[in-house]
């Protein structure tokens, strides 16, 4: 699962371990994700894997119907989020909404990291999911 | 910005060709064949041999490579060949322009924009890759099913339609103007099949908010254009259809990873539409007809927003059918029926819709249209528009 040239190890191993972890500059402090080799608003290249608040809100979502890989067959539908951090510069993630797959999903809402293992995987990696958390 | 450094009438489409549009997989030739096809169509339809052809511009990773083509063409020399980056319709606009770049550069003097579809022969887009593990971005997006192009896109779409209160009628809208105009055009692939506002409503969703009937079909087929400079296209046959101007790009940190994007829901557009007006000399209203990409009906509703159509808080009033449908409407779309119901081919058939239109050929003919433009690719950056105009339009 981790990109081969080492780019986002980091936040594989921390999701592994239960932090959600993103970039963040150690010259101008900016937070960046998706990962990238320099920071996009100094240029620097001193870029640290920093623990942020598994906190967020749904930014956008979609809920899939229509299953696009023979692995989703008769698994549908489901939802994506896409959430944004506040805490963490207000970069953005995405991840499944757990519950209900019909659920409404309202834009805005207050939602929380899930850490879900697939420990079976080769190798083992965990996706960091979300759950809708009282406001 | 007009002037020596714009392609402003310097240019123009003196040709088009395509081939039967068929459903994808159905084509009875390899890709190959199609696109020598196409380009043959296009070649006399302009006039020209074939071995007339110097140069070749395509987009979206296009198989028919450019030596091969000039070997099976028998062309004299091949002096450009170009490949605009990218994949789906966004390069389509980009290429002619492109093209175009070339031939008032004097690299070229005859270029043919095309591109290839054979789909039983090849891999589908709207399909999921096949394998198993992923990496770098595609691990950030492909665990969660976010895989296929309308699940990569309806998150931008979702986002502007909760931002500006826009109601699915909308969408509907655009979906409902292109089978309309299928209905007239004999080549299109849903000619024959109308589409009712009730069979819209209850067709099924692929991705929320996206119903089967806002996303285009995948098809086989060919289409080719073929350019020369304003001066050689006032001798030939038909009509020419001038470059008035052609833009392409994205905005800032558009393709920031994760859908990290800082201007999220949009078609993109919202730096490059600026240029082709510039460039062009022309706003909005001088626009008598627009061929906007459909790859979901979301997509052409931020294009035609952040090309200045309306505002986005207009979208639901804007957005109606009779609004929409040539003659009459107020902007007649999608005139063939395009990537939903004519052809998806690649976007490609939007610029040939976009030349009959300047000749009054259209089988939706909007009367009188000197300008149209045409709008590639909505959200898959780096986005391309362009405009063409008659002779009259210069």
């Amino acid at each position: 699962m981790p990109e081969p040239d080492g780019l986002d190890r980091p936040y594989w191993e921390g999701a592994r371990a239960g932090l959600l972890r993103v970039q963040r500059c150690r010259g101008c402090r900016e937070f960046q994700w998706g990962p990238e080799w320099i920071c996009h608003r100094c240029l620097g290249a001193a870029l640290d894997w920093v623990e942020v608040a598994p906190r967020g809100r749904i930014y956008s979502w979609e809920r899939a119907w229509h299953p696009v890989h023979p692995a989703l067959k008769n698994h549908g539908p489901y939802i994506v989020v896409l959430v944004e951090l506040p805490e963490a510069g207000g970069v953005r993630m995405i991840g499944n909404l757990l519950g209900d797959p019909t659920q409404p999903v309202p834009i805005g809402a207050p939602v929380e990291a899930v850490f879900e293992p697939h420990d079976e995987a080769t190798p083992p990696f965990t996706l960091v999911q979300w759950r809708r958390i009282a406001p | 910005m007009r002037g020596a450094r714009s392609i402003r009438g310097r240019v123009a489409v003196v040709g088009v060709g395509e081939t039967t549009y068929y459903k994808h997989g159905r084509a009875p030739q390899p890709e190959f064949a199609l696109a020598l096809q196409a380009i043959r169509r296009a070649c006399d339809d302009a006039g020209l041999d074939p071995r007339q052809v110097d140069g070749f511009a395509s987009y979206s990773n296009d198989r028919n490579d450019p030596s091969r083509l000039a070997a099976a063409l028998g062309l004299p020399e091949l002096r450009f060949s170009n490949m605009q980056w990218g994949g789906g319709g966004r390069g389509g606009s980009a290429a002619v322009g492109n093209a175009a770049a070339a031939v008032a550069a004097g690299y070229a003097d005859c270029v043919v924009v095309f591109r290839a579809l054979a789909q039983g022969q090849f891999q589908r887009f709207g399909a999921a890759p096949p394998g198993g593990a992923v990496s770098g971005e595609a691990a950030l997006t492909f665990p969660y099913g976010l895989i296929s192009p309308a699940q990569r896109f309806a998150m931008r779409v979702m986002r502007f339609m909760h931002d500006h209160r826009v109601r699915p009628e909308a969408q509907r809208a655009i979906a409902l103007a292109s089978y309309h105009h299928a209905q007239a055009n004999p080549r299109a692939v849903m000619y024959g099949r109308p589409l009712t506002p009730e069979a819209y409503d209850a067709s099924r969703f692929i991705v929320e908010p996206f119903r089967l009937f806002d996303c285009c079909m995948e098809n086989d087929g060919a289409a080719a254009l073929v350019l020369v400079s304003a001066e050689r296209a006032r001798d030939l046959r038909r009509p020419p259809a001038y470059l008035l101007g052609v833009a392409q790009g994205s905005e800032y940190r558009n393709a920031a990873r994760g859908h990290n994007a800082p201007t999220y829901a949009s078609a993109s557009f919202t730096t490059v539409a600026p240029h082709l007006w510039e460039t062009a000399g022309l706003g909005p209203k001088d626009v008598h007809v627009v061929q906007s990409y459909e790859n979901f009906t979301g997509g052409v509703l931020m294009s035609l927003v952040e090309h200045g159509f309306f505002a986005p808080e207009e979208a639901n009033d804007f957005l109606t059918p009779e609004n929409l449908i040539a003659p009459g409407g107020r902007l007649p779309l999608n005139t063939s029926g395009g990537n939903l119901a004519e052809c998806y081919m690649h976007g490609l058939e939007l610029q040939i819709e976009a030349v009959r239109q300047l000749r009054g050929e259209s089988t939706s003919q909007v009367p009188g249209a000197r300008v149209g433009l045409v709008i590639s690719g909505p959200m898959v950056t780096p986005v391309s528009s362009m405009l063409l105009g008659s002779g009259d339009a210069l």
